[in-house]
């Protein structure tokens, strides 16, 4: 069986851009299956169901979803595997910008919109840095020239990546995506001393382990202050 | 090629000096390397505090790997003084039954317009995705994508800033907050043009000129209306886009002249393909090809009889054109008052 992870901010339209490309493949017959991580809700399960796609959901509620991926995806590939799916994909929504869910050795496919502005980019960090693909969608509502200098920015983020356009409603570049998903030999059986393309960030305060009162005496482990005096000299 | 031990010994301002493109990958970060700016690469990778990096997500290995690749692929990019494209082949694939095609071969030269008809979901957008994606008989339909004649380099489907197709749609807007100068001066440097001043007046001369009432380069792009943001986004992808060929989706017909246009793309030596139903635009085509089931059903070359009628459907338009405008001005409109 295959994996690929999908990530991107919520809404940059990884969910269309992943039943676009699998309804492509399952024309090529491709078996395919699906796992969703989210935060506190998601529907997108019913969406990949809906289009005859076996799907997991795992919400990961007070966690950072991304580190919930990691403890959860060898049990899903598992799934997969017992499932004979010839590809799983995993669809998880970018929330803190700081993590990113791609494992070495297995493709890796960040989506962002065209609408998200011009400096989204390099606000997004490892997740669309450490990507093979990344996916650009809602060409169709931009002009030209935006989606030239959105492009290039992306570009300057992570030269390696193939960078390609996909429009999530209609699924023009979607056949295209799908060519390169298949391309190579990624066949995974474990997921075992596998590693992480980059590591999450392992802060962890008294808030992150429920604290809700507020004052410095309830502040514990890993705080720090926010720097008012140099914000005043901007920087 | 720049090796990963000379970048390494480099220090960022000379290798802003070597390669000034680098402002561009230096302002992706989110580390300021100015501050560092006299000292080698290796220097500042390795004296960088942990918790700089690990709040930055600065991984000192992967930005050196992309660094190189960067610069790589820019010099390749730079280096290579000719993506021209004169024509585009298609030869013939098959339609949604499995139909064969029945054309020999369809060129597209530059400069030359094509019209696209046939009704929506009978294969248009496919048949763009192929030439988008330089078809190679490997996508549903099996149509093969030929560049001046011949099999093209894989850079056109994977090369960044390298796109065979540019798109104008009724739907694009604008929406970015910034002026028409800031706009296409945007524009201009992600391109990394050399005239870049020259440029800009220019595309905003044609703009002016397509558009019925006039804008400044002070104007926010969002304020613009339909006509002027029309306006502007053709002359900026005829003059400002890297891509050879332009598909349009229809033009509206208001607030922009549409045959100047067309013209202003012709005479950058774009390859114009244009999906459209409006009579005026198609019979303004060198030829137009019919879709249906999926596949090219026909190819012909615009009648002279065509091309006459284009001219009393002109007329027509203009006398419309004329109303509306009157009635916008409040008059009152007369049975005889037609010039
Ligand atoms: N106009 C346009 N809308 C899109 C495109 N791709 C996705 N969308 C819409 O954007 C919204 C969010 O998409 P979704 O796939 O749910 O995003 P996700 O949260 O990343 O999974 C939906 O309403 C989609 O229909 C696109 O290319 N063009
Ligand atoms: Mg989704
Ligand atoms: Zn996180
Ligand atoms: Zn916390």
């Amino acid at each position: 069986m295959n994996l690929i992870t999908v990530s991107g901010p919520p809404s940059s339209g990884k969910t269309a851009v992943i039943l676009k490309t699998a309804e492509t493949l399952m024309r090529r017959g491709v078996k395919i299956g699906a796992v969703k991580f989210d935060c506190l809700h998601t529907d997108d399960d019913i969406a990949y169901e809906k289009a005859g796609i076996p799907v997991k959901k795992g919400l990961s509620g007070s966690l950072c979803p991304d580190h919930y991926f990691v403890s959860n995806i060898e049990a899903v590939l598992d799934w997969g595997l017992k499932e004979h799916f010839d590809l799983l994909v995993s669809e998880s929504a970018g929330l803190c910008n700081r993590c990113s869910p791609y494992i070495k050795e297995i493709k890796a496919v960040c989506v962002i919109d065209n609408l998200s502005g011009i400096n989204t980019p390099k606000k997004i960090g490892p997740m669309l840095r450490m990507a093979d693909i990344v996916v650009i969608t809602k060409g169709d509502i931009v002009s030209q020239a935006e989606r030239e200098v959105f492009a290039a920015r992306v570009h300057s983020v992570n030269p390696a990546a193939v960078i390609m356009h996909i429009n999530g409603l209609t699924g023009q570049g979607a056949f295209e995506l799908s060519t390169l998903l298949l391309e190579g030999d990624n066949h995974v059986d474990s997921l075992k001393g596998r590693k992480l393309r980059f590591s999450m960030p392992s802060a962890l305060c008294s808030y992150c382990l429920g604290e809700t009162r507020i004052g410095e005496s309830y502040q514990m482990g890993n705080v720090r202050k926010i720097n008012l005096e140099e914000n005043q000299h901007g920087k | 090629m720049a090796s990963k031990e000379i970048l390494l010994k480099s220090s960022p301002e000379v290798l802003l000096k070597q390669y000034p493109y680098l402002s561009a990958f230096f302002a992706g970060l989110t580390i300021d390397l100015e501050k560092s700016a006299g000292f080698p690469l290796s220097k500042i990778i390795r004296e960088m505090n942990e918790e700089v990096a690990e709040d930055n997500a600065f991984n000192g290995e992967n930005f050196i790997q992309q660094l190189q690749d960067f610069i790589n692929q820019m010099q390749e990019f730079l280096g290579k003084d000719s993506n021209a494209v004169d024509s585009l082949t298609i030869l013939p694939g098959k339609d949604k039954s499995g139909q064969p095609e029945t054309f020999s071969s369809l060129v597209f030269e530059k400069s030359k317009i094509t019209s696209i008809v046939g009704p929506t979901g009978s294969g248009k957008s496919r048949l763009l995705a192929d030439i988008e994606w330089v078809a190679q008989g490997d996508t549903p339909t099996g149509r093969t994508i030929l560049v001046n004649g011949e099999k093209p380099s894989t850079d056109w489907r994977f090369a960044s800033g390298k796109k065979l197709v540019a798109q104008l749609s009724q739907n694009m807007n604008f929406v970015m907050d910034l002026t028409v100068m800031e706009f296409l001066e945007l524009h201009a440097r992600s391109r990394m043009v050399a005239n870049e001043k020259e440029i800009i007046n220019r595309i905003i001369e044609a703009a002016n000129a397509l558009a019925g009432e006039k804008f400044d380069a002070d104007t926010p792009i969002t304020s613009l209306s339909g006509g002027q943001s029309r306006a502007l986004m053709i002359a900026d992808t005829a003059m400002l886009s890297s891509s050879p060929v332009v598909l349009i989706d229809e033009i509206e017909n208001a607030g922009i002249d549409r045959k100047k246009a067309l013209q202003l793309l012709v005479g950058e030596e774009k390859v114009v393909l244009m999906a459209t139903h409006d009579p005026i635009l198609a019979l303004m085509a060198d030829q137009r090809i019919i879709i249906k089931n999926g596949g090219i059903h026909r190819v012909v070359k615009t009648s002279a009889e065509e091309k006459e009628m284009l001219s009393t459907l002109e007329d027509a338009d203009r006398k419309l054109q004329l109303l509306r405008a009157r009635l916008r001005a409040g008059e009152m409109l007369h049975r005889d008052q037609d010039s």
